[in-house]
């Protein structure tokens, strides 16, 4: 088209491109810069020494929490995805027309609730005289403890992620060749194996970044780990807004921050690769 | 479709689904009887009705401010956030240029970003321009995260739009401008309005972003991790009872314009 980009297509283009480039990429740009920043009474002050960066990544307890968080975050993926299949798969392929749209737009509800309130009522439910556990008392069981301990946290995750594992599941499974599954059901494949060997392969990139979301969003989640995971010993999150909340350390919180986003960027990209990547490679 | 049906495995699957919606839903319909009970904690058998927690927000001036707050930022924000949101999708629909991936990237990236990073980097850099903690660097912020919904819906509108009818209104005579007016944002108009509810009902539920850089001007799901990071209260179920009904109406209202039959695509 034009070489020349015009004052119309810029009145319409430049607004978010200034809006994202100064409030979003600069501050994230910042926290690198904020990051060899130096805090001398209490007050920060411009500075390139690496001396947050070797006070965080020489404690233990950073290390701790970086691998704690990475298994949480690791287990929610897999076990979300793994709890989603089955639903997405019949809402895919056993469901009419209408009542899969129903179903979408039940299962999009939730992102119109308050998280925070979600976990509260689960803070409920969950408590070593709550609601589920009178519950199982009446069946003769517990009482279990299933509040400040991982199952709280993954709960927690599991409220987050679980529609949009599904939502995006069912998305990727709609575009699975309904003839390709016929054809397999023709030449006698066991349904089991239809699904393992037919269904799955070929809805695998959106299957992947499903639960590449439910990992992001477990690993940056820092309100269940806290109020339904106990929040002791911390996840990297629960680290962040400590930090942040608790006086002028930003730069070590800064730190923190990079580490996560290196993280997320390594997962992310290997993620993609191995959900792009050819069958039968 | 399928040539073996097996109602065991079917019901069991439809069994599944189920499950996985009562997971959903119970601490979302556990919240509402919750607020509407006389427990402090609430547990079985459960307690009698009361309206106490609704009478108590009523009467906290905080709770009030917070209110104003949220409304005042999520109408500033629906604003941006759509103005916005419609740039970016017709950039999107009508331009290639160099660049365009990474144009696109910056646009729709900030919602993968963990919410407790994006509050820092903000908090961060809006204190040091002097932007933090007051209500306009909320609407920045959100600004920022809402924006890519907006720019999606409409996105999603100006696909279902015949790419000839623009240019066949510049044969007509009309120059973008008039064609932008009288041709695209007419035809986008129902999608522009589900864009305004919709970011107004994310900003409205944003809590964490929200808290780092609100300060003192606290919005009202701030106010509310407030109340989960003090004692216990069942103010918040009330609380959440009462966003939950208005996000929901936004949305409803979303969804009846855009399916506005007059501008539907024949």
């Amino acid at each position: 088209m034009n070489t020349r980009p015009s004052l119309f297509s810029l009145t319409f283009s430049l607004p978010l491109l200034i809006w994202q480039l100064a409030f979003f990429l600069f501050p994230l740009a910042f926290l690198v810069a904020l990051s060899f920043w130096t805090v001398r009474n209490f007050q920060m002050q411009p500075d390139f020494d690496t001396v947050n960066w070797v006070k965080i990544y020489s404690r233990s307890v950073f290390w701790d929490a970086y691998f704690r968080t990475l298994l949480l975050a690791s287990a929610s993926a897999v076990l979300i995805s793994l709890t989603a299949f089955p639903a997405s798969y019949a809402i895919s392929f056993k469901l009419g027309e209408n009542a899969k749209r129903w179903m979408i737009f039940v299962l999009i509800i939730p992102f119109f609730t308050s998280y925070l309130v979600r976990v509260y009522s689960l803070q409920v439910f969950l408590s070593d005289a709550g609601i589920l556990n009178a519950f199982l008392g009446y069946l003769g069981l517990g009482p279990y403890s299933m509040l400040n301990n991982s199952f709280g946290t993954l709960t927690g995750y599991a409220t987050l992620c679980l529609p949009l594992v599904i939502l995006l599941q069912v998305f990727s499974l709609n575009f699975v060749n309904r003839d390709l599954v016929e054809a397999a059901h023709n030449m006698r494949c066991g349904r089991l194996r239809t699904v393992l060997e037919v269904i799955i392969p070929s809805a695998k990139a959106g299957l992947v970044i499903a639960g590449l979301f439910a990992f992001i969003l477990s690993f940056g989640d820092f309100v269940s780990p806290l109020y339904l995971g106990g929040g002791n010993p911390p996840t990297l999150s629960i680290m962040i807004t400590d930090i942040t909340k608790s006086g002028q350390q930003w730069p070590r919180a800064a730190v923190v921050a990079l580490t996560m986003i290196a993280t997320l960027l390594t997962v992310a990209f290997a993620a993609i690769k191995f959900a792009y990547r050819e069958a039968g490679k | 479709m399928t040539g073996n049906r097996n109602p065991l495995i079917n019901g069991l699957l439809k069994l599944h689904i189920t499950l996985c919606l009562i997971f959903i839903f119970t601490p979302i319909a556990g919240s509402f009887v919750f607020s509407l009970n006389s427990d402090r904690f609430p547990s079985l058998p459960l307690g009698s009705f009361s309206t106490e927690w609704y009478r108590l927000i009523w009467e906290d001036p905080l709770v009030w401010a917070g209110f104003f707050n949220t409304l005042l930022v999520g109408a500033c924000v629906a604003a941006i956030a759509t103005l916005l949101g419609f740039g970016g999708a017709y950039t999107d629909f009508r331009y290639k240029f160099f660049g365009k991936p990474v144009y696109l990237a910056l646009a729709l990236l900030p919602p993968t970003i963990p919410v407790v990073i994006m509050g820092l980097a903000m908090l961060a850099f809006l204190s040091r321009v002097s932007l933090s903690g007051n209500v306009i660097s909320v609407i920045i912020a959100h600004g920022v995260m809402c924006s890519p919904f907006a720019m999606a819906i409409i996105r999603l509108r100006l696909s279902q739009m015949d790419p000839d009818l623009e240019a066949a209104a510049w044969n007509l005579g009309g120059n973008e401008w008039v064609t932008m007016r009288h041709v695209i944002i007419p035809f986008t108009k129902p999608a522009i309005y589900a864009a305004l509810f919709i970011t107004m009902a994310v900003s409205f539920d944003e809590f964490a972003v929200a808290w780092f850089v609100s300060g003192l001007n606290e919005t009202l799901p701030v106010k509310v991790l407030g109340f989960l990071q003090g004692q216990v209260s069942p103010r918040i179920n009330a609380i959440g009872s009462l966003a939950f009904v208005s996000s929901i109406s936004f949305i409803v209202i979303a969804q009846i314009l855009m399916r506005n039959p007059e501008s539907k695509p024949s």
